[in-house]
């Protein structure tokens, strides 16, 4: 009986889940028919309960994928695969493609992670393992309201505040000083209006930290003080603690803190649709106003009159599901390869 | 971390989906109401006037009117689908779509859509504007505030070197219709390329989401252009252009000349109230002057709502005017009053 794993109750001589329940019973010391009896219906309910759940959230999945793949149905019949490399959106004629959009969507919620990323681990670090014991629960209390603040408020911020403070400050330097430098300079130049991909990606960004720095916290707040107390014994700095015990242990959790921003960056309407301009145009400076797809729903579905209008605008809802599924597979399989190569290494 | 990931993207597909919903949902449960409740739908541009009227209304003749502002698109297929006892749409249909719908409509109120700007120095009225050069600003043609077409009409106005924006609506919306239903008409440039429509394929600029983001957004860009109900010109006290007419003068947009566009447009012949008032002929009339319709079957299968409905317009189109005028609406002309009020005892079993 001591040698029998509790998690797995197929390996018990009789292959009897009661079996095995009624010994997790007597090692924990109950005895007795009435309390085992007892002890099987609830464990059952809740097993029942717990899967019931998780498998409900797949159904929706399903669900979701399945309406909107049949909404949309009528846009990809009509233009094919021309619905996702045409950057035409002509509601008076018909025709409509989703390159805008995408392209829009993944230009804001890359510069959003750019700037959310480090500055949120950097938070999540300086709380966990520099800030002075007393300073710790209030910024962590901080944090937590802005990721209660609703995105209409970051959105009329962003339009009302930060543009033009863009469109004064920012938007003129960067255009006097990096729209002439090779190859980046097309990304900076343009005329300084304050509202593009650029504000908008920042203030996505600015969105996605407390998410990113919450979770980072809790990960580096689980990493064992036994991993930590080894290396000061072994007379690791603070930078080296962090970059080789702190950082190599949570890798994983970190990467799905990012994720869960990412997801808030993609999906987000309001605030990107007030500051991103709303253009069908596609350009390569992020200066110039675009597209995301949330916004573009957000902002036609009202008055979306025809069927094939109404089915363009499901189809990019799809299209925004095959992003998001496409940019986490790559994330998954980057990691992967990264645990892979680290677990050669050492 | 894949479930919560998950989440997120669940999270944002079931708000869309949501959006998408309430539309229907609000409409239906509206109209399954009690029945001396009037239930409606549409444009969101009669929207602030509408609840006034109602509130006014309630409070003389105890009839509740529900008016739902989900644009003038989900008002015509909600009135089509019946689920509302009437529409409003910022577009009127063809007396073929009325016919095979089975539904009427006329004119409740007249409002205008004004070209304003933000150039530094200019205030409201101070510039001048053609209808084809509006359409050559929005065409991405006419890329410079000093361009000497602008300048011409101009004398006398400091102009800047300055690079112009555009300023659209990026939400479909019956004053882009309006806007662009009047560029297609002065301009063959227009109308051969982004046509007219609640929303159009633009070229460059920037969309601001309703008249309210149009306005933010030309007041927050130099340089830019844009268009917007009258009541935000007012509102917002917002520099206007004046625009040339169909007669050849320059019109400022005021309550007097959308009312001589109203007078001066071509009611009488026109089938259904089929028209759009944008380039009126009248010489004092304001050439984007627009209306909204209001849309009801002809044969109502809930008559005692469809008559309580009818009483309302006709008591709205009466004593509504000066609630109208307070919040920066035109009130129809009283001959068109007339009009409409013989067309629905005729139309509206």
């Amino acid at each position: 009986m001591d040698t029998t794993d509790p998690s797995k109750p197929q390996a018990g001589p009789s292959g009897d889940p009661d079996v095995t329940d009624r010994r997790a019973d007597t090692e924990l010391g109950i005895a007795g028919t009435t309390m085992r009896t007892r002890g099987v219906w609830p464990e059952r309910l809740f097993h029942a309960f717990t899967g019931g759940a998780a498998w409900f959230v797949l159904l929706i999945l399903l669900a979701v994928t399945y309406s909107m793949a049949s909404g949309g149905w009528l846009a990809f019949k009509t233009f094919g695969f021309a619905f996702v490399t045409s950057d035409k959106w002509d509601v008076v004629n018909g025709q409509f493609g989703a390159l805008v959009p995408i392209y829009g969507t993944l230009v804001t919620s890359a510069i959003a992670l750019i700037i959310a990323v480090p500055i949120s681990i950097g938070i999540a670090l300086f709380l966990t393992e520099i800030a002075p014991a007393w300073t710790r629960q209030p910024i962590a209390m901080a944090i937590e309201l802005l990721a209660a603040v609703p995105s209409i408020i970051y959105g009329m911020w962003g339009l009302f505040m930060f543009a033009p403070f863009m469109a004064t400050h920012i938007e003129p330097w960067l255009n006097d000083h990096l729209g002439s430098v090779p190859i980046i300079g097309p990304l900076f130049t343009g005329p300084p209006i304050g509202i593009g991909m650029l504000t908008a990606g920042i203030v996505l960004g600015i969105m996605v930290i407390p998410f990113i720095a919450s979770v980072a916290r809790d990960v580096f707040n689980a990493v064992p003080a036994s991993l930590r107390e080894s290396a000061v014994a072994l007379g690791a700095t603070r930078w080296e603690r962090l970059c080789h015990v702190t950082l190599p242990h949570t890798r994983s959790a970190i990467v799905g803190a990012i994720f869960l921003g990412l997801g808030r960056a993609l999906g987000e309407t309001m605030a990107v649709t007030f500051v991103l301009g709303n253009a069908h145009d596609l350009s390569v400076s992020l200066l110039m106003p675009s597209n995301s797809i949330a916004a573009a729903i957000a902002n036609e579905f009202t008055e979306a009159d025809t069927a094939l209008y109404r089915s363009s605008l499901i189809a990019l809802a799809f299209m925004l599901f095959v992003v998001t599924f496409i940019v986490l597979s790559i994330a998954k399989l980057m990691l992967a390869r990264v645990e892979r190569n680290m677990g050669r290494t050492h | 971390m894949n479930k919560l990931m998950m989440g997120a993207l669940m999270g944002a597909f079931l708000l869309a989906g949501c959006g998408a919903k309430t539309t229907d949902n609000g409409a239906v449960s509206g109209a399954n109401g009690s029945s001396s409740a009037i239930t409606g739908a549409g444009s969101t541009f009669v929207y602030p006037v509408l609840s006034a009227w109602s509130a006014d209304y309630l409070k003389a003749n105890g009839v509740k009117v529900n008016y739902q502002s989900i644009g003038s698109g989900g008002g015509i297929s909600q009135v089509k689908a019946g689920t509302v006892n009437f529409g409003a749409s910022d577009k009127p249909l063809s007396p073929d779509e009325l016919a095979s719908a089975g539904l009427a409509q006329f004119p409740i109120i007249i409002g205008g859509v004004v070209p304003v700007v933000h150039i530094q120095g200019i205030s409201k009225g101070q510039l001048k504007l053609t209808g084809s050069l509006l359409a050559d600003i929005y065409l991405g043609k006419l890329l410079k505030w000093n361009d000497p077409a602008i300048v011409a009409l101009n004398p006398g106005v400091k102009l800047p070197d300055a690079a112009i924006t555009a300023v659209h609506r990026s939400d479909g919306s019956g004053t882009t219709f309006n806007f662009t239903h009047y560029l297609s008409q002065v301009s063959p440039a227009w109308k051969a390329g982004p046509s007219e429509g609640t929303s159009v394929n633009w070229t460059g600029g920037v969309g601001g989401k309703g008249n309210e983001g149009v306005a933010a957004y030309v007041d927050q860009i130099p340089n830019s252009i844009g268009y917007v109900e009258y009541a935000y010109v007012v509102q917002n006290n917002m520099a206007w252009a004046y625009l040339r007419n169909a007669a050849g003068n320059f019109v400022a947009p005021s309550a007097a000349s959308f009312q001589a566009a109203a007078a001066s447009a071509d009611w009488t012949n026109a089938k259904e109230f089929d028209l759009v008032m944008t380039n009126a002929p009248g010489a004092q009339a304001f050439p984007i002057t627009a209306s909204t319709f209001i849309l009801m079957p002809k044969n109502p299968s809930n008559k005692a709502a469809s008559d309580a409905a009818l009483k309302f317009f006709d008591w709205a189109l009466e004593n509504g005017k000066p609630q109208a005028a307070k919040l920066d609406y035109v009130p129809l002309p009283d001959a068109l009053v007339k009009q409409i009020e013989d067309y629905t005892k005729a139309n509206i079993k």
